[in-house]
């Protein structure tokens, strides 16, 4: 059996998140002025030996990128919290702001002064209306405390933190993206090099990490590198917060020490699958994630092992699929989103992802060939190699990774035109099952076209040519008379 | 319409003037841009050309500048909403069920097309892709609240309802 361990989550839930005072008494701020009596090359050394790694999704090493941000040059810096989390289904930073606001304000603070900056900016989504009224009210009782503002603690450093409101896009969660929206222009990412650290925001160095990571700096001051270390893999030690969605029967958030393995997330701490269905596979990574089925269930989580299974570890949304669903519908959903979200810089991306998605639409319609599959794996490779951000590069991965584990699924709707869930309406027929029908007229009331007819107490008959595959009366049906074909 | 639109004006004018940009570097200045947008979003409930101007003026930067960010981001529209938006469900199954009759009705009783507001400022309407509630087909979506097996004879009720919460 597997356990949580909080250290992101430290907070949430237990302290009132609108009183200061709360996360005073919780060794709040200790680290900041910790952090004051050490040398900014001391801080560094504390957060590079930790090896705590970005939670945005890159896993980049947080040390090293702070280490670049102190030694480029410049007369301004500025400190950047990425808290404009955009995938579908994930909701850790939203509950890490809205719980524990303090934590992310601290861990800016304790980066800006290690990397001499001034200013700090928080760019959150203007959809969570909750946490930028959260985080508004602790900046003003930090700077009520001295926590914020000139003179922190009486020292010489200063730092001020203000709040940026996203405008829905999701692209601009991409660092290059993400400065360009605060700079007030499209939100269209750039090439890097050169990276952020040494050219940000208004060409200053300037250091962007994300909520998570922000609230890991503090317990990573106060209580030393080795302490962290003990939690998690030698190449990814701490925990992460999951946001654990979809068919599992406890959702909601779990921090759980890197290395967990699946299963125990998913039927330890998830308590299985709902219904007593089977396990069919589990997404991460959200749109540039991937599926991972059952024979991998036993992989211990962090960054390289995701990514070695076509995965990624991306922000923590993990959703969790039965047998009813349909990997190549799956790949669709997730491709759709790209499509709508792609800033169209690139052809590859703005084009490919749409022709890319065609492929797939003849798929599930029960009109593709085989070469299709061809042309499917070939597309996505080039909007892999060329498209300029992560967006792009990340796009084809639904596809690929359902192709690569889910082959069988997507020749059966080539070569047998069936979709073995279930789920693709071009290729199910809803029948009625004579035997079990009791003729109680309930899918014949809930039927919008009128389809089924049947008299009182008689088994009931649907009219193909009427069904629009709506599936109301295989909900609706408390007999199991209605049968998917 | 017009009264409540210059009302709605001014109230943004008078947040863009108390904005004091004296001072500010070019770059300080374009970065308020989307800050405004949202100020501007909210105050009237969307940005029309014309504010658009405006803003380019008080910014000193090109008006295609604002437009090209106004249509990038999903939380801005250069077109008008009612208060209560109402969201017609074309899918098939809503379809099938009549919800072109009851789309019909809507339009006939307010007196608009799709994507126009009333005179009021009141309502809109917006044909709109499957809700995914199928089993309550025609389904028609006001505001937050969903109705479901909606009949022609209810549109007129359902409005009244709306018009009458708002004279109170
Ligand atoms: C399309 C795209 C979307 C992204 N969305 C987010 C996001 O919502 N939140 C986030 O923290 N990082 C996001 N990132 C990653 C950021 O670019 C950046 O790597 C991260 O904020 C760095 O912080 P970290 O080192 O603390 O992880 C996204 C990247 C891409 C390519
Ligand atoms: S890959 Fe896509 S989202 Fe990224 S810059 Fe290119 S077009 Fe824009
Ligand atoms: S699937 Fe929908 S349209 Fe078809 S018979 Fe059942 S209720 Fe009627």
């Amino acid at each position: 059996m597997c356990e949580q361990i909080r250290i992101v989550l430290r907070n949430a839930g237990n302290i009132n998140p609108e009183n200061i005072e709360d996360y005073l008494k919780n060794d709040g701020y200790l680290a900041l002025a910790k952090a004051l009596e050490s040398t900014r090359e001391e801080v560094i050394d504390i957060i590079s030996s930790s090896n705590l790694r970005g939670r945005g999704g890159g896993g980049f090493p947080t040390g090293l990128k702070w280490k670049f941000t102190m030694q480029a040059k410049g007369d301004e810096k500025y400190v950047i919290c990425n808290a404009d989390e955009g995938d579908p289904g994930a909701f850790m930073d939203r509950s890490i702001l809205e719980g524990d606001p303090h934590s992310v304000l601290e861990g800016m603070t304790i980066g800006g002064y290690a990397v001499g900056a001034k200013k700090g900016i928080i760019y959150i989504r203007a959809e969570y209306p909750l946490a930028v009224e959260r985080l508004k009210n602790a900046i003003c009782q930090a700077k009520e405390f001295g926590l914020l503002g000139e003179n922190i603690l009486g020292t010489s450093f200063s730092f001020d933190i203000e709040i940026r409101l996203g405008a829905g896009a999701f692209v601009c969660g991409e660092e290059t993206a993400l400065i360009h929206s605060i700079e007030g222009s499209r939100g269209e990412p750039r090439n890097k090099p050169p990276f952020p650290s040494t050219s940000g925001l208004w060409g200053k160095p300037t250091l962007i990490n994300n909520v998570e990571t922000f609230a890991n700096i503090a317990p990573i001051i106060l209580n030393g590198p080795d302490w962290f270390r003990q939690y998690g893999t030698k190449n990814s030690p701490g925990t992460k917060v999951f946001a654990l969605a979809g068919d599992v029967k406890n959702v909601g958030l779990v921090e759980v020490p890197m290395g967990t393995t699946l299963r125990e997330i998913i039927f330890d701490i998830g308590g299985g699958i709902k219904g007593d269905k089977k396990f069919k596979a589990v997404q991460t990574g959200g749109p540039s994630g991937g599926c991972i089925p059952i024979e991998y269930l036993d992989t211990p989580i962090d960054y390289d092992s995701l990514q070695n299974l076509g995965s990624m570890m991306g922000s923590g949304g993990m959703i969790v699929m039965d047998e009813d669903t349909c990997m190549v519908d799956v790949a669709k959903f997730y491709l759709q989103f790209t499509v709508d979200e792609s800033c169209g810089k690139c052809t590859t991306c703005r084009i490919g992802n749409v022709r890319l998605l065609e492929i797939l639409e003849k798929i599930t319609s029960g009109n593709a060939h085989l070469e299709d599959l061809e042309r499917m794996i070939s597309l996505s490779n080039v909007i892999k190699n060329s498209s300029l951000c992560g967006l792009g590069q990340t796009a084809p991965n639904p596809v690929l990774s359902t192709f690569k584990y889910f082959e069988d699924e997507y020749k059966a709707h080539i070569l047998d035109r069936v979709c073995p869930a279930g789920i693709c309406k071009n290729l199910i027929r809803y029948e009625v099952i004579p035997q079990n029908c009791q003729g109680c007229t309930a899918c014949a009331r809930v039927c919008p076209t009128q389809a089924i007819s049947g008299e009182l107490r008689k088994p009931h008959f649907i009219d193909q040519t009427k069904c629009i595959k709506c599936g109301s009366c295989y909900s609706t049906c408390r007999f199991n008379a209605i049968k998917i074909v | 319409m017009e009264k409540v639109y210059e009302h709605k004006l001014e109230t943004f004018r008078e947040y863009l003037e108390s904005i004091d940009v004296e001072g500010y570097t070019d770059e300080q200045r374009k970065s308020l841009l989307i800050q405004i947008l949202h100020k501007a979003q909210e105050n009237i409930g969307y940005i029309p050309t014309e504010v658009q101007k405006l803003i380019a003026q008080k910014l000193k930067i090109h008006v295609s500048r604002v437009y090209g960010v106004v249509t990038f981001y999903n939380f801005f529209s250069t077109k008008p909403r009612g208060k209560y938006p109402i969201n017609i469900c074309l899918g098939t199954a809503c379809y099938v069920a009549g919800a072109n009759l009851i789309y019909d009705e809507f339009k006939k009783f307010l007196n608009i097309e799709p994507e126009e507001v009333t005179e009021d400022g009141l309502f809109s309407i917006h044909p709109v892709r499957c809700l995914g509630a199928c089993g309550l087909a025609p389904v028609v979506k006001i505001g937050e609240d969903t109705y479901g097996r909606l009949k022609v004879s209810d549109v007129r009720k359902i409005i009244r309802e709306y018009t009458s919460k708002e004279n109170q």
